[in-house]
């Protein structure tokens, strides 16, 4: 064998979701990406929420850029749509496809080398415009998919595999969107599945845009002594400050979360998120302190982990810009095109 | 929970659904890779080891490592162990000269093995090559035991049964034919240094009921008819036959009945058919030669005119069946009386000693059943050892086999004066399976293929002698296709928790989604929630490694559901799961540590 399946296998018993399917079938192709490597996690992790969502993968859309973690879109949901773009250019690509059809559920996963480098225009101005996407931000501190270069989210001393020390200040991404804007924001770890799965399940259900930054080691060229993305010291200094419950419209919020110790936030679907803090000071509907606690954090090292910021009230790009609740492929083409006197009277309101 | 202790060599072993169901424990994967090989005599020669009769129960083995198998737990049906095995039988060059020779010398110890079944037999296998005189005594006039007697030549054919046998003996046994032992005291006084009892349990079971006597010369107790029929003392019976009793003797009585000119021939069973004795395999053989089985009907009076057998009356039942399948309440809502020239009563079968004497030392129990110790075998009489269906009532011929073996080391330590109960424990040798990227020393891919079926010789041929096999065996193609549904259940899924660095690789990859990375907890019930299927299926207990080292939690393991399929060990980046090969060495005559001269 020069590489390896993962076989479909139909257990006993097997849990199925309100669709009839299993888990397995929200799986993609093998992965071809080191054995161990975090992004592979995310990649699990994505395809359970999705099954637990009972979301049909045709209603999905999976986007990336270029990068190992870009690579990722291909190992789930094998029949939803999705395109590998340009490395950088993830953020562009989403929010055309958004902004023509505001029906399907857009995925979008890069890198910390795809998003903080070449594509940080990008990706801050799709969280200027709350284009309603569920971003993964697979986070491992290089360049991975070119052999381990120090990428911006590289912190101060962190050494590379062959010993070289990181002097330039890293980017943190959250910081980052919480500065311009952003609607959802939340940290989480490869190795904390369950944290994860409800996190993005929090994501896909929110309004406008979710940032999940993840931890998500790199083992072959980041997952040494003196890496500060390791699994030994993402463990090590893993905090979680606030973790969050997504609560389906069918769903009542159960008694075992009373008042005082979660709290509800209403989402747009009818749903909701409970959030519940962990840490008692930390309030994560108040972007200034969060920017604070997350800056406190980088002098600790800590990792803080769960949803750290959420506003539901500001509206996605599609509302924003008014744009048609018919995708415009279901639109008929008179309304698309509606001719050249239509044109002509536009252009002269402007004369 | 503590962590799973894998240094217990039954962990491993228990993991190997087949072989831990086998009575004899014989290694089938091992052999099924053999074969996928077309090392036929090799996988022969592995089988023989822990079996001793490959060729034999290759077709007729009850086979007790069919319903245990894995691929049961991802598919409808098991793996055709037995039928593999007859593989490697049939397709087996002549290994004469790879099985122990007869010793130049005698070690000086002579033993007395009663009755020339499988169990003497196995006895003999183990202790002649050590250079004990075997001497076997059989009351018929050929050696094999029920295995000539009843087992029927359709289903087993004479040369197999005689080569297997043959080997045995070329080992230097000596067997008396014609010889039945009428006197255990005798046979005590000759001076043996030790006796093995090995006659079955030859007494079948009757039916006094209105009727029996007048009836007699066309009611015949099934045992006694089918060896009648085996040493041609028999050669026909009536158009019109009824069977009474659904076990497996049952199926050969009425399957032999239409080789002797009957042509309507009904199993009478008193119980549904979910309450049938007879294996699902013989019952289906049966009903394709268009055996009637007539079910709910409890036999009530031989029905006679003029002194001559011409029907069976029956009561017919209704009974109250609860949802776990058992019967609550049971009633008589009518009679039949069914037509017949001949009855045949396979209604079961009894132990019976008449020839050991009251006083002869050897303790006997409830049913006439010998008090017989279930680890040495050897009875209240020191130096006195039963075996097979004489020792713990009827069973099959692997139990036969496992039984000789057991036998076979207390006699070898008994003749040294060694304690019986000290034997050589069982061991595991685990041997790494990887070979390099994506290789590994088995065919680890999942083939989803179904269970080939056997062909069997058409119905209009095949009852044109008794003695027409009618399993035809696998063909070339049945065979490369079912040995790759075997999962390799012996290559063990090997953790060592300080390498992990629980980076969810392995769980995430498992197709049957059967690992955890979890908080320790009390109980394994508790664990198991952390499983994606927490509800435990019957069978293996859940694996819990020791704490890992950068967060202290467990891995867990559901066994109940491991394909064996590697990737766990493939997509590990340190090795902390291996794929291992596990020997699992179970001791016979030989490996007891004592030399012999
Ligand atoms: C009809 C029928 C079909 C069966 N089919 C199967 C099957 O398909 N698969 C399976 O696994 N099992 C089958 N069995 C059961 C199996 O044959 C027995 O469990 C097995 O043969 C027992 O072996 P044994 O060595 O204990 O004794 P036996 O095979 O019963 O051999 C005992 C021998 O001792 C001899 N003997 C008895 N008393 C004396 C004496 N005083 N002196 C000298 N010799 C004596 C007998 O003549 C006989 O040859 C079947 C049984 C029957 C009745
Ligand atoms: C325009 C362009 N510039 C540079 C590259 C080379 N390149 C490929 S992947 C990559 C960085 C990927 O890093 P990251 O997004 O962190 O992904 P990872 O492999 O670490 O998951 C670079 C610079 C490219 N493919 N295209
Ligand atoms: S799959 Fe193979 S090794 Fe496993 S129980 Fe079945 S026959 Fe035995
Ligand atoms: S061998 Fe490993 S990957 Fe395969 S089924 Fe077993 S635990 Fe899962
Ligand atoms: S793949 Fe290996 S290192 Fe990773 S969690 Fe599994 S056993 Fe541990
Ligand atoms: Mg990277």
């Amino acid at each position: 064998m020069t590489s390896f399946v993962k076989p479909k296998i139909r257990r006993l018993n097997e849990p199925k979701n309100e669709l009839g399917k299993t888990r397995a079938d929200y799986d993609g192709a093998m992965s071809t990406l080191c054995a161990g490597c975090g992004h592979d996690s995310v990649t699990a992790a994505l395809a359970r929420a999705f099954f637990e969502l009972s979301k049909e993968p045709k209603d999905v859309v999976k986007v990336s850029g270029i990068g190992c973690s870009s690579k990722t879109t291909t190992y789930f949901l094998k029949d939803a749509h999705g395109a590998n773009t340009v490395h950088g250019r993830m953020p562009s690509f989403a929010t055309g496809a958004a902004a023509v059809n505001k029906n399907l559920t857009y995925v979008g996963v890069s890198g910390d080398g795809d998003s903080l480098s070449i594509g940080l225009g990008q990706m801050a101005h799709a969280i200027r415009r709350n284009v309603d996407m569920i971003y993964m931000l697979e986070n491992n501190g290089v360049y991975g998919l070119t052999k381990g270069q120090f990428s911006a989210s590289s912190d101060i001393g962190s050494t590379a595999k062959k010993g070289a020390t990181n002097t330039l200040p890293p980017i943190d991404p959250a910081i980052m969107a919480l500065s311009i804007g952003a609607t959802f924001v939340a940290r989480s770890f490869s190795g904390d599945k369950a944290q994860l799965v409800s996190l993005i399940k929090a994501g896909i259900a929110h309004r406008g845009f979710a940032l999940i930054d993840v931890i998500s080691p790199c083992v072959s060229f980041n997952d040494h002594k003196g890496s500060t993305k390791s699994y030994a010291h993402t463990y090590q200094y893993y905090h979680k400050a606030v973790h969050a419950d997504y609560v389906p419209p069918s769903e009542e919020i159960t008694a075992a979360y009373a008042e005082g110790e979660a709290m509800p936030v209403e989402l747009h679907d009818g749903g909701s998120i409970l959030l519940r803090k962990l840490d008692a000071d930390y309030d994560p509907t108040d972007r200034a302190g969060a920017m604070s606690k997350l800056l406190q954090s980088q002098q600790t090292q800590e990792i803080l982990t769960g949803l750290l910021y959420i506003d539901e009230s500001r509206p996605a790009m599609a509302e924003h810009k008014k744009l048609p609740e018919t995708p415009l492929h279901s639109l008929p083409y008179s309304k698309l095109n509606p001719g050249a006197d239509v044109l002509r009277k536009i252009q002269d309101e402007f004369r | 929970m503590k962590a799973t202790d894998t240094s217990n060599p039954d962990y491993f072993h228990k993991v190997v659904d087949c072989q831990w169901a086998c009575p004899a424990h014989t290694p089938v994967p091992a052999y099924i890779r053999l074969i996928a090989q077309g090392r036929y005599s090799d996988a022969y020669l592995l089988n023989r080891d822990s079996n001793v009769f490959p060729g034999i129960l290759g077709r007729v083995c009850d086979r007790p490592c069919e319903p245990a198998c894995r691929r049961t737990r991802v598919d409808e049906e098991p793996v055709a162990i037995c039928r593999l095995k007859r593989v490697a039988a049939d397709h087996r060059d002549d290994i004469s000269d790879r099985l122990p020779k007869k010793p130049e010398h005698s070690n000086g110890k002579r033993i007395a093995l009663i009755g020339a079944g499988p169990a003497s037999f196995t006895v003999a296998n183990d202790l002649a090559p050590l250079g004990y005189e075997c001497t076997i005594f059989e009351k018929l006039s050929e050696p094999g035991g029920l295995m000539r007697a009843n087992i029927p030549a359709f289903r087993l054919p004479e040369k197999v049964l005689n080569e297997e046998l043959q080997y045995i003996l070329d080992m230097g046994v000596d067997l008396k034919l014609g010889t039945p032992v009428s006197s255990m005291k005798a046979m005590l006084d000759d001076g043996w240094d030790a006796v093995f009892v090995g006659t079955g349990a030859p007494k079948g079971k009757d039916l006094y009921l209105p009727g029996r006597e007048e009836g007699a010369a066309n009611i015949h107790i099934g045992i006694d008819w089918l060896e009648s029929v085996a040493f041609d003392h028999i050669e026909a019976i009536g158009k019109k036959v009824l069977i009474i009793g659904v076990g497996n003797t049952a199926m050969d009585c009425c399957r032999t009945s239409l080789r002797l000119g009957a042509d309507s021939v009904k199993v009478m069973a008193r119980k549904p058919r979910n309450f049938f004795k007879a294996s699902e395999w013989e019952l289906e053989d049966a009903e394709e030669e268009n055996v009637e089985i007539v079910v709910n009907h409890s036999p009530k009076a031989f029905v006679t005119e003029n002194g001559k057998l011409v029907g069976m009356t029956f009561e017919l039942f209704e009974y109250d069946i609860d949802d776990k399948g058992e019967i609550t309440g049971q009633r008589v809502i009518g009679e039949e009386t069914i037509p017949c020239d001949d009855v045949i009563l396979a209604i079961g079968q009894e132990n019976a000693f008449p020839w050991i004497e009251q006083d002869a030392g050897i303790e006997f129990g409830k049913w006439d059943i010998p008090v017989v110790d279930e680890e040495t075998f050897e009875s209240s009489r020191k130096g006195v050892f039963f075996g097979g269906d004489a020792a713990f009532g009827p069973k099959n011929i692997i139990w036969a086999v496992e039984h000789g073996h057991q036998a076979a080391i207390s006699i070898h330590r008994h003749c040294q004066g060694l304690d019986l109960h000290d034997r050589a424990p069982r061991e595991v040798e685990l041997q790494s399976a990887k070979m390099g990227m994506f290789e590994w020393r088995y065919s680890n891919s999942f083939d989803a293929s179904e269970r080939r079926e056997m062909e069997h010789v058409e119905l209009v041929d095949r009852f044109k002698r008794l003695n027409i096999e009618v399993e035809l065996g696998f063909s070339a193609e049945q065979i490369a296709v079912e040995v790759q549904r075997c999962l390799n259940c012996d290559i063990q899924t090997v953790f060592e928790a300080p390498l992990c660095e629980e980076c969810d690789a392995c769980i995430d990859v498992c197709p049957v989604e059967c690992l955890s990375i979890t908080p320790g907890a009390d109980s394994e019930a508790d664990l198991r929630q952390a499983l994606s299927q927490p509800e435990a299926p019957e069978g293996q207990s859940l694996y819990v490694s020791a704490p890992l080292p950068l967060t202290g939690r467990v891995m867990i393991k559901d066994e109940n559901v491991c394909l064996h399929c590697g990737l766990c060990a493939e997509r590990c980046p340190t090795a902390a799961w291996d794929m291992k090969e596990g020997v699992i060495r179970i001791p016979h005559a030989d490996d007891q540590m004592e030399t012999v001269a």
